[in-house]
């Protein structure tokens, strides 16, 4: 029992601010919104148990929790495979010694920890005014610009462009994986007549597999949790007609523009879950195009 | 004789000319990568000078052009932005000033305690509260939001930075932890062991020998800490409602929702000087925040 303590009590001891955090902060608030997700609560009253009826409803009724999937959705499938293109290839160019290369990184860092702050979100709102800086550059080139922020068909494009903006965070951890491919396997290529595509698919893409597997789930759960951009851009509302609509936006103002708790941690627990399959899927499909150094490949 | 020396000197120019022909085109490609990068450089951050320029700018100047140099620099911007909404802008940067240091505080204790534990210590159930603590970070803030909100609604918190403070010293930031395992693991046993066999207790070893070593673990969590926080906008947006408590963000957003439009230099003068630490720190910094996400991999 001694034995036991003089081992773990220390350890333990360095542990407590976590756990007390663990339990207050993350399990009691998850199994606490579990509870909640089957109740109707506006804070005023106390909540009133109604079993499925938010999720039947949601389901069955809600078109603002379809419409609010299917904006997310789309915000996650077009921005984060584009934000990760972009990485990749700047990353690929940045990668073989060249000068300066510090001054570019930080560059191409520098939107990547400016993106989440609310300067930013306004300036955004304001670079895609019908008479901002964008639509200047379409006409420029004799294009005409649209309506970015009033037409629903435009108006996710400019939270895309936000998101795609911040590539700089994969792109560094890109640079980290590239570093580690062994030159010579390059060499060997060049003196079998590979070219720049080949060596490309053959060498690069598996080697960097697990880099890219990590920066993809990372950015993935990433842009379904994103809140600020659409919140600022569309004026807390999701507006127009709702194209603005991310899942977290219609949380929020469920929870606190309504005080309808229980619905809102109904959706709550549909993101957590969402969120959670993503990310088991893609730990499973990992297993046909991820492999690790230490395996037989 | 002659012959072998001939060809022999000829494949000598011969390659030294392949050499030449090659270097001249690699410094073609090197030069032509500059110029894409330079040009790919400036789109990036165009989107922030033209920020800092209208800033500057009287507001019928900043709409429909692409220029960046104000005709008339108007520097009234900044002295009237900061006082522009119903409490100055002192107010709002004190505010954030107070919860950022108080979370940056709270973070690198509490999270260098834990990342202590797991990095160096055996315990019972180790791998078992290191999966948990794992899987925190994929839980959508949103998801623990309510609950949470609910609770400080109870310990009447709501409308204090309690809310915003108090779950930094609990380690409420799991990727903190993360990133000082994966530095902690950096440093070698030995130390531990020779200072155990010394008689020195793991507090001891934590405060004298790991603390010491991981100054730059320590910078790089406080650094990424200071610009969460400060651009924070969710935490604030639900736990503050008086202005006077309001940290820069939600000032921020107010210019917004003012009916007047003629507003929008001063606007952006604010944002500037609102991402303005941000940036001061991102220069001074750079190496260690670079670093830091090589090698914990995130944000």
């Amino acid at each position: 029992m001694q034995k036991f303590l003089r081992k773990n009590a220390p350890a333990y001891v360095f542990l407590t601010p976590w756990l007390v955090g663990f339990f207050l902060l993350s399990i009691f608030p998850i199994l606490a919104s579990l509870y909640l997700s089957f109740t109707q609560y506006d804070v005023v009253r106390p909540p009133q148990w109604v079993g499925l009826e938010n999720y039947q409803y949601m389901f069955e009724f809600d078109y603002r929790f379809w419409k609010s999937l299917q904006v997310t959705f789309t915000f996650v499938v077009v921005s984060v495979p584009a934000k990760l293109i972009f990485a990749l290839a700047v990353a690929m160019l940045l990668d073989k010694g060249i000068r300066a290369v510090g001054w570019y990184r930080a560059l191409f860092y520098l939107p990547s920890i400016l993106g989440g702050s609310i300067a930013v979100a306004i300036l955004w709102r304001q670079l895609f005014d019908y008479n901002g800086v964008i639509n200047s550059v379409l006409r420029f080139f004799g294009g005409d610009g649209p309506y970015w922020l009033s037409d629903p068909r435009y108006s996710l494009w400019t939270l895309i462009v936000l998101a795609v903006w911040q590539f700089g965070s994969p792109m560094l951890i890109f640079l980290a994986g590239l570093r580690a491919i062994p030159q010579d396997l390059y060499e060997a290529a060049e003196i079998d007549a590979a070219g720049p595509v080949r060596k490309f698919f053959a060498i690069t893409v598996p080697l960097l597999a697990p880099v890219i597997f990590f920066n993809l789930v990372l950015q993935m759960i990433e842009a379904f949790k994103s809140f600020s951009g659409a919140f600022i851009i569309s004026g807390g509302s999701g507006a127009p007609l709702d194209s603005l609509l991310f899942f977290t936006v219609y949380l929020f103002n469920e929870a606190f523009s309504y005080f309808r708790m229980g619905y809102a941690s109904a959706l709550g627990w549909v993101l957590l879950v969402i969120i959670a399959a993503f990310t088991a899927i893609a730990f499973w499909t990992s297993k046909y195009w991820v492999h690790y150094e230490n395996e037989r490949g | 004789m002659t012959d072998a020396t001939a060809s022999a000197t000829d494949t000598a120019i011969m390659a030294a000319a392949f050499r030449e022909a090659r270097a001249k085109r690699a410094r073609r490609a090197a030069f032509l990568k500059h110029i894409f990068l330079i040009a790919a450089s400036f789109v990036m951050i165009y989107p922030l000078l033209w920020m800092l320029a209208s800033s500057l700018k009287a507001d019928n100047e900043i709409f429909g052009q692409l220029g960046l140099l104000p005709a008339d620099p108007q520097w009234d911007n900044y002295t009237q932005g900061w006082n522009a909404l119903p409490v100055s802008f002192t107010n709002f940067f004190w505010n954030s000033a107070v919860v950022t240091v108080l979370s940056v505080i709270g973070n690198v204790i509490s999270c260098s305690f834990a990342a202590y534990a797991f990095a160096r210590l055996e315990f019972n159930g180790k791998t078992f509260w290191f999966a948990l603590m794992m899987m925190t970070l994929m839980i959508p803030y949103h998801v623990v939001l309510i609950p949470q909100y609910l609770t400080f609604l109870q310990l009447g918190w709501v409308n204090t930075y309690l809310p915003l403070v108090v779950p930094r010293f609990l380690a409420s930031d799991a990727f903190f932890i993360f990133l000082m395992i994966q530095f902690f693991r950096q440093l070698p046993r030995e130390l531990d062991e020779a200072a155990m066999i010394d008689g020195c207790s793991p507090f001891k070893i934590y405060w004298a020998i790991i603390l010491p070593l991981s100054i730059p673990a320590m910078a790089t969590a406080a650094i990424f800490s200071f610009i969460w926080t400060w651009e924070d906008f969710l935490g604030p947006l639900v736990y503050l409602n008086d202005i006077q408590d309001y940290t820069v963000p939600l000032a921020l957003r107010m210019f917004l929702s003012q009916d007047s439009v003629s507003e929008y230099g001063q606007m952006f003068a604010m944002s500037v000087l609102s991402i303005l630490p941000i940036i001061l720190f991102f220069v001074i910094f750079q190496r260690l925040i670079i670093r830091g996400i090589a090698m914990s991999g995130m944000k």
